[in-house]
């Protein structure tokens, strides 16, 4: 606690429009390598759009996004991915079209070290690097327990295993920085529970930063490290679980509706 | 496992395509075998970016047509050999293809559509009217035929098995590319843009890629019809041949090799069959493809494994005496992707 963790996200006054609406105003951020550091916040109150800012997705109208000291700002999402910032979705995005193994071997679409000459010729190059990358990619759906279903159609895995296999395709990525958006949205006690210890584990075996956005708030004051509150837009309140749940603002607009 | 059944896959598809000529009775229906694989070409490139990476094209008729003139036009007009018009009538298909690409895939949404729709129809208007190189509404006669490596190809069986030969390499050259981190974005695109990118997809790069690459399919397709046939005419490159392409990628399967080809060698010989009803045929043809999207939805190769697995169900609900369920060999494995 006492010693301060390099600063891995850098995020400083962000502000996003859509439309007549302010979504974000001067918004600051900071994410330590090794933390996890959530984001709360009633609905509407700008989470999403923040990790589209941090992703790429969404464009702000000012501010900086700095990952390990890296200016990101104004960078295309992709090329934000091969820097090491990728996030999960709110609502599934999952690739139906493929199996569970493939889905995450499209995350690891950056690391498969051959070239489309290579395909077509099928080069010893090509073998090697197709099997390193399945072995790898088996390994990051073991350490989400979905090992044993790599060759089902992923559109068959029930609504909570959809969403592991999201974190196993974004881990596959190999990241600094994970963005989860909700992950435990739809998934009942026990899978949040095994939720909470993949994201542990996430931080801890992997060595990734962890940003999450997330409703269910057993899990946000037991796996966070700091905690930042957003509210229509505006930054609330930040500091570790214990000052924010004490915290007289943050629990009259946002927990004490709990 | 799945390697060699792809493998397989190949090699019987070898097999049909060299044994297809020896089960016809004249050379009439080998050209309509020769126009099965110029077509099924064509699908199969609109099919990778149609049926895998989910952008549509309205023009691919174009790229035919262009590739087609283009070689006419090096050969006949400006005397080059066949060697120089088929690479320049490639060529040409993807260089427009890939001027189209560049602003039009970069916007989100159907604007590759809404694109290809209109330049379609502005090529069309082109080889009409410009009389002076096309030849205009009556066309472009004269083009020489194919000789290659001092082989001319003059009998229809000859050419054929060009046609069949250059079909199964693009076959290959899909499956390959399909299986392969290339294949995989594609596929992510279709479904989710957002999440391919998050995976460090670089969208409008791989966008760009399929639709030049479906362009040459087109192209190859469209030069080997030219000096095939010999003479090219404006009707056969409009916007009703760009329909009857998509056509053919739907009613053989999306996202299904084998479907491309189905669906192109079924509706391109179908009218050929429907021939002796006479006036009837046209009424007949659509009602079949009524019908095989009311039972097919998911296409013939679709519908096909589905009967296969409707099939093995019923007889392994029936054992015969001696032979335990679920020991009965698998019928057909599944040919999709």
């Amino acid at each position: 606690m006492a010693e301060l963790l390099p600063e891995l996200l850098a995020v400083r006054g962000v502000s996003v429009r859509f439309g007549g609406v302010q979504a974000l105003t001067e918004v600051d951020l900071t994410a330590r390598a090794g933390d996890i550091t959530s984001v709360i916040g009633p609905n509407g109150a700008g989470k999403t759009t923040l990790l589209g800012v941090i992703n790429g997705a969404v464009t702000p109208l000012g501010g900086s996004v700095r990952l390990d000291g890296a200016d990101l700002s104004g960078r295309p999402i992709f090329e934000r991915a091969a820097a090491g910032v990728v996030r999960t979705f709110q609502n599934l995005e999952i690739f139906s079209n493929m199996t569970v193994l493939e889905n995450v071997m499209t995350g690891g679409h950056l690391h498969a070290g051959y070239t489309l000459l290579d395909s077509l010729l099928r080069t010893p190059r090509f073998r090697r690097e197709e099997k390193r990358l399945a072995a790898l990619c088996r390994e990051k759906l073991d350490f989400v327990g979905l090992a044993h279903k790599a060759h089902l159609p992923a559109a068959d895995l029930p609504y909570g295993e959809q969403r592991l296999l999201e974190i196993a395709r974004a881990i596959a990525v190999e990241p600094k920085l994970l963005l989860l958006d909700e992950p435990a949205a739809g998934m009942n006690n026990k899978e949040t529970q095994q939720l909470g210890a993949i994201i542990r584990r996430i931080r801890g075996e992997l060595s990734i930063g962890v940003v999450l956005v997330e409703h269910d708030m057993e899990l946000v004051m037991d796996v966070s490290d700091r905690i930042t509150v957003l509210n229509f837009g505006r930054i609330l309140a930040e500091g570790t679980p214990r000052e924010i749940q004490d915290n007289p603002e943050v629990v009259a607009a946002y927990l004490g509706e709990d | 496992m799945a390697v060699s059944a792809r493998s397989l896959q190949l090699a019987v598809f070898a097999g049909l395509l060299a044994a297809a000529p020896l089960a016809l009775p004249n050379d009439y229906y080998i050209n309509i075998l020769i126009l099965c694989c110029f077509n099924a070409l064509i699908v199969m490139g609109l099919n990778l970016l149609m049926g895998y990476a989910g952008q549509v094209s309205l023009g691919h008729a174009a790229f035919f047509g262009l590739a087609a003139y283009t070689t006419a036009f090096v050969t006949a007009t400006a005397g080059l050999p066949v060697w120089a018009g088929v690479p320049a009538g490639i060529a040409v298909s993807a260089l427009v293809a890939w001027l189209i690409a560049v602003p039009t895939l970069k916007l989100q949404g159907n604007y590759l559509a809404m694109a290809t729709l209109g330049f379609g129809i502005i090529v069309s208007i082109v080889f009409n009217e410009a009389v002076n190189i096309t030849g205009g509404p009556s066309g472009f006669v004269g083009i020489p035929r194919l000789k290659l490596l001092g082989y001319a190809f003059t009998s229809d069986t000859a050419y054929y098995y060009l046609a069949a030969g250059v079909l199964w390499l693009a076959t290959l050259v899909s499956r390959r590319i399909i299986d392969s981190r290339t294949g995989r974005a594609l596929r992510a695109i279709h479904v989710s843009e957002q999440a391919a990118q998050a995976m460090g997809v670089d969208i409008a790069r791989h966008k760009r890629f399929v639709f030049v690459l479906s362009a040459v399919y087109a192209g190859v397709a469209g030069t080997l019809y030219a000096h095939h046939l010999t003479f090219v005419a404006p009707s056969s490159f409009g916007f009703n041949f760009s329909v009857q392409l998509i056509t053919m990628v739907v009613l053989g399967g999306m996202a299904s090799l084998w479907g491309a080809v189905a669906g192109a060698f079924f509706l391109t010989s179908l009218p050929e069959f429907l021939r002796v009803f006479e006036e009837m045929d046209i009424l007949i043809y659509g009602a079949m493809l009524v019908a095989c999207m009311m039972f097919m939805p998911s296409g013939l190769v679709g519908g096909l494994g589905k009967l296969a697995a409707w099939l093995k169900r019923k007889l392994t609900a029936n054992p015969t005496p001696g032979q335990k369920p679920g020991q009965k060999p698998g019928l057909k494995a599944d040919s999709r992707g």
